[in-house]
């Protein structure tokens, strides 16, 4: 779960770069989605990088919902099946973080999310806002749909709670975490990156809905 | 002071089970919690009603035989074990519900008593220092620095009550198992079978059904001992080390 | 009506004196060449002859877990039972201060052979020489064998073991590990023999009791037990029976030991043939946490490592109410240091404990029913600072914080005697072995190294050398003539002691009266605390023992214990242990009456000098008292086995 974890935030992270780019207007944004197709050439052919990147997020994505579907199912036979404790007092643990709570649920939202959003931007099957060739163009159409921006802001706040948790649980079960000191730097690093991943891939959206980028 | 207690009641390891109620009328604030189960026990049997069965043993917060979970908390509010804590924390009029320890690996076998033989199984599969009696060299033939002497000896409080399993959402054993994965890899003695104890402990840990770890914490916020949750990160490094070069 | 009872009970009438007894095992010669000798001449068993030879041993502390993995290692087959659910609860874990070992790594002028002095010195004069330097030797074995195992053992910044002093001596000898000495070194023998049980040298059984022993043909040759989860009887089978099943200090209700310690298993034995030898010997611990209220279950020791930098005082006035915070010194008596002087709050603990009753009895105790003394830091953390003293002392004080709801940083702490160990037990030669063939007996449960009264850190040490060191070097002498022939279920002695077991459960479970097994332990308790506890008097035991008799069959007649036989019963579990501590309290009486001398955790009060400092009698009593079963409603009968020093001289102990 770290490992396949710690590359798909990588890639979120190499992703909201991209999108950030939309602010140096179409231009930019379209050259550098071109750019992706022709890293590495002429030893990789044209798209070559992205299909290998996109290949090792594939398998980390399985990876990652491999092993959380066998610790769901270990862990629900381990903890002596759903309703647990008759006692309603202590439902939400003594010191657990409300993302804790997130990351299954959270997770499904975010499988779903990525579904919807390769149909859009990435095979545009669906095209809100109507269709485009421009992939700036088709960025620009789907945000000034305001139901599309809500369904992007839930989708994540789940994925940033997702990293809240998860970030700080993926550096402690490589090993990260050696003392208290390290357990409050840990922390505040999942916090970092999960503001900023969501924030980062938020702005974009938010932008084109209220007309600062068009 | 008088409160109610809600008790798990389960005659038999296969016997269903339920929440019962019992008034407890007139408990001194300095009694135990589990001396008022006790008071409790005593008025239940001159009753004629079959007593409560639940674990106790040294009732000094040592031997690791009592816990129960009180209002959905393993050991109750304060962070210690059952048998230390005292009816002062609580008021007059209180509902308190008391439960067994929950998990898979520790099947009730009668009321509040559970089976927690797998933790001595873990520790069977590699929790040692093999040194064979009579076999031991001068005690000062291998100094330990200081913090490192420490730092063991904070993993090894572990007392092996199980409270951790209790209050795991995912019903893992990661705390008690690096507690002794901690305390034997700091010191030097421990070095030479360092590896395969990490190697042995987590996989016998996995066998008998305890949860994957996912560091939320819970366990080491009940840790009657205050084992601290970054054992259970010094555990992955030994075991990740381990995987990566077994021999070495 | 009771009076007449008293009366017509003259010594004569409670015992009969049989034949004196000798330990024929320890060699002569130079003291320190005995143990080597013994070794020498004691018959080995081949490495390949000993998985043929099995061996029970019965408890899981320091001296049972240790001889188990040490056996089992060494190829016999072992079976090991506790009433726990794990080998690691068993109630050595709850020792604190520390084990002795005579390293003289402090260069304080120790040796083994002050070891031996202070140890025998200590027991009042009413231990075995022979025993007891042994004991001195093998403590220093006893520090690697843990090290080696990773008993994370106090160290100083160089990295070497750190050493504190303890009450009764005056060189640092004492290894520890905070204030949890006990379980770090549990912790360690319970992951040898944990490593045993993978290796499949070990049997374990937890959640057993041991309700009989089987003693067929002359030798012990088993045992029956209760699953106590599923109520089965079952017995086993070896060609040896240890028990390690500790102490019996609970036959007062109220003490320092565990819930479920008991007497059972050596009771049980007792009554088989094995001799019990010095019942009346029992500690009681200075540093423990007054009761609080009728409800109390048991009581919380802290260790007396605190009397190193606490100072105990009280009131110098009986009338003085006054927030202790608010007393000055001139209005305080530190009773203790102004009586011995030389040793002050350090003196040995039968003595602060008898100096901590006198003063309660004078009217100056402290604290609810004014049962209590001040323990008070506040001259250490001006002098050590408070971090220093959190250091070492911070877990006994968080203990007493936790439990009586007091800060001890900042009022003195309240402190009261309670019972915390017995010298006494089953008797035992110098090989440990009992006066039943093939019945062994080590640590608390036996009587063999702590004479009259125990030091401080020795029971940690005795229970380890018993285990690791002395019995896996004795137990071959007797087991190089087996295999014994096969017994099973249909063996006679078996099937007798299954009956017995059975029906001693049918008889409990069918009584149905109308009192608790709690309630009757408590009087029991009370008597014994009242007649037989820190003080003794003749007309004081007379009482107590026609009030033993009286109580036991009130028991017989009226327990109330719910349940089956065949489920987990708790209290059927408590209840046959309480009938068996009425018998053993009856005889802690007798031993008591007989010994008509003070000797260590034994005071009579028609034996004590005119300071009130306990008197011993050794031209009449420097002897064991090992007594013999003569089955129910007869007399025990007392056999005599005479101490004889010839390395310490016998005086009157002084430390002033």
């Amino acid at each position: 779960m770290a490992v396949s974890g710690l590359i798909m935030i990588g890639y979120l992270l190499a992703h909201m770069y991209g999108n950030l780019k939309v602010f140096a207007g179409q231009q930019a944004f379209d050259d550098y989605a071109h750019h992706l197709r022709t890293i590495g050439e002429p030893i990789l052919p044209y798209g070559g990088a992205l299909w290998v990147i996109r290949i090792v997020l594939l398998v980390a994505i399985i990876a990652h919902i491999y092993s959380a579907v066998v610790l769901w199912r270990r862990d629900r036979h381990a903890r002596g099946g759903t309703s647990r404790y008759d006692s309603p007092k202590a439902r939400r643990g003594v010191q657990r973080s409300y993302a804790s709570f997130t990351l299954r649920w959270g997770g499904i939202v975010i499988v779903l999310f990525v579904i919807y959003h390769l149909l859009h931007l990435t095979w545009h099957v669906v095209t809100p806002g109507g269709p485009a060739s421009s992939p700036y163009q088709r960025v620009v159409n789907g945000f000034e749909v305001w139901w599309l921006v809500a369904v992007y802001t839930i989708s994540l706040l789940a994925i940033g709670l997702h990293l809240r948790h998860g970030v700080w649980s993926a550096l402690t079960t490589l090993g990260a975490h050696t003392s208290a000191a390290a357990r409050r730097r840990l922390n505040i690093l999942a916090y970092v990156v999960a503001i900023a991943i969501t924030v980062g891939f938020l702005l974009v959206p938010f932008s084109i809905l209220f007309g600062v980028v068009n | 002071m008088n409160i109610t207690v809600r008790v798990w009641r389960q005659a038999g390891p296969d016997e269903p089970g339920k929440m019962v109620s019992y008034d407890v009328p007139d408990v001194d604030e300095h009694m135990s919690f589990l001396e008022m189960l006790d008071v409790l026990n005593e008025r239940l049997t001159t009753r004629g009603e079959d007593p409560i069965a639940f674990d106790s043993d040294c009732r000094e917060g040592i031997c690791g035989t009592c816990g129960v979970v009180i209002n959905g908390v393993a050991h109750g509010p304060q962070q210690t074990t059952t048998c230390q804590l005292h009816m002062r924390s609580f008021s007059d009029g209180d509902v308190l519900d008391i439960e067994p320890w929950r998990a898979d690996p520790f099947p009730v076998l009668k009321d509040l008593v559970v089976d927690r033989s797998a933790f001595d199984r873990i520790i069977a599969s590699g929790g040692f220092i093999s040194a064979p009696t009579g076999s031991a060299p001068d005690a000062h033939a291998a100094p330990v620095a200081k913090a490192d002497a420490d730092h063991a000896f904070d993993a090894a409080t572990c007392i092996g009550c199980g409270a951790c399993v209790a209050a795991c959402p995912t019903g893992s054993a990661m705390l008690f198992t690096a507690a002794k994965v901690t305390h034997l890899g700091l010191l030097p003695q421990g070095q030479p079978e360092r590896k395969a104890r990490v190697v042995e402990m987590v996989a016998t840990h996995d066998e008998e059904g305890f949860g994957g770890c996912t560091n939320i914490g819970e366990c080491a916020a009940v840790c009657p001992k205050g084992i601290p949750l970054e054992t259970i990160s010094r555990l992955n490094r030994d075991l990740l080390g381990a995987l990566i070069r077994p021999h070495t | 009506m009771s009076d007449t009872i008293i009366d017509s009970m003259d010594a004569d009438s409670i015992y009969l004196e049989g034949e004196p007894i000798a330990d024929t095992k320890a060699p002569a010669g130079p003291i320190e060449k005995r143990w080597d000798e013994r070794r020498f001449n004691a018959k080995l068993v081949n490495p390949a002859n000993r998985r043929k030879l099995s061996v029970i041993i019965v408890g899981t502390g320091l001296a049972g877990a240790s001889a188990a993995a040490t056996l089992g290692e060494a190829g016999y087959r072992v079976t090991s039972f506790c009433y726990q659910d794990s080998p690691r609860r068993a109630h050595s874990i709850a020792a604190q201060g520390g084990i002795n070992a005579a390293k003289n790594y402090r260069n304080d002028g120790d040796s083994i052979y002050r070891l031996f002095y202070d140890t025998v010195k200590g027991g009042d004069f009413r231990s075995r020489e022979s025993n007891v330097y042994r004991l001195a030797q093998v403590s220093v074995e006893i520090i690697d064998q843990c090290v080696a195992q990773g008993v994370p053992f106090a160290r100083e910044y160089g990295g070497l073991l750190d050493n504190r002093s303890f009450g009764g001596v005056q060189v640092s000898r004492t290894f520890y590990a905070r204030g949890q000495t006990g379980q770090q070194l549990l912790i360690g023998a319970y992951q040898a023999l944990e490593r045993q049980i993978a290796a499949g040298t070990v049997t374990m059984n937890t959640r057993h009791e041991m309700l009989e022993l089987i003693v067929a043909d002359g030798r012990a040759r088993g045992v029956v037990v209760r699953d106590m989860v599923s109520g089965e009887i079952e017995s086993h089978f070896a060609d040896v029976v240890v028990l390690a099943t500790g102490g019996y200090g609970n036959v007062f209700y109220l003490s320092t030991n565990a819930m479920g310690c008991n007497v059972t298993a050596t009771w049980r034995a007792h009554r088989k043939g094995a001799y019990f030898a010095n019942p009346c010997y029992t500690q009681i611990h200075p540093t423990c946490i007054p009761v609080s209220g009728d409800y109390q279950s048991k009581l919380t020791l802290m260790s007396e490592s605190l009397r190193n930098d606490g100072r105990i005082w009280v009131p110098t006035s009986g009338e003085d109410k006054r927030d202790p915070r608010e007393i000055p010194e001139s209005d305080r008596d530190y009773y203790l240091e102004r009586a011995y002087p030389a040793f002050g709050n350090l003196v040995p603990r039968d003595i602060a404990s008898r100096s901590a009753k006198n003063v309660c009895d004078e009217g100056r105790g402290v604290g609810p029913g004014g049962l209590g003394v001040y323990l008070d830091f506040a001259d250490a953390i001006e002098r050590l600072g408070r971090d220093s003293v959190e250091a070492k002392y911070g877990n006994l004080f968080d203990m007493y914080a936790q439990i009586t709801g007091e800060n001890p940083y900042e009022t003195p702490m309240r402190i009261y005697p309670a019972v915390h160990y017995t010298m006494g037990g089953l008797w035992v030669d110098y090989d440990l072995q009992s006066s039943i063939p093939g019945l062994y007996v080590t640590g608390e449960a036996n009587f063999s190294d702590h004479g009259a009264n125990r030091l401080g850190a020795s029971a940690l040490m005795q229970g380890l050398a018993d285990g690791y060191f002395v019995l896996p070097n004795t137990i071959n002498d007797y087991l190089a003539a087996g295999p014994f022939e096969k017994i099973d279920d249909s063996h006679p002695a078996a099937a007798e002691a299954i009956d017995a077991v059975k029906s001693r459960i049918d008889k409990l479970l069918s009584i149905r009266g109308s009192r608790t097994v709690d309630s009757f332990h408590k009087e029991l308790g009370h008597i014994m605390w009242d007649y037989c506890g820190m003080e003794r008097s003749e007309e004081g035991l007379r009482k107590a023992i026609t009030r033993i008799r009286e109580l036991k069959a009130e028991f017989w007649s009226d327990v109330l214990v719910l349940g089956q036989g065949d489920e987990l019963n708790q209290a059927l579990e408590r209840a046959g242990r309480v009938a068996d501590f009425f018998e053993l309290g009856e005889l802690m009486c007798i031993d008591a009456l007989v010994r008509n001398e003070s000797a260590g955790g034994h005071f009579r009060a028609e034996s004590q000098t005119e300071e009130g400092e306990a008197l011993r009698h050794d031209d009449e009593f420097a002897h064991v008292s090992a007594w013999e079963f003569d089955g129910d409603g007869g007399k025990p009968i007392l056999h005599k086995e005479p101490l004889v020093y010839e390395y310490v001289e016998m005086k009157q102990r002084s430390y002033k």
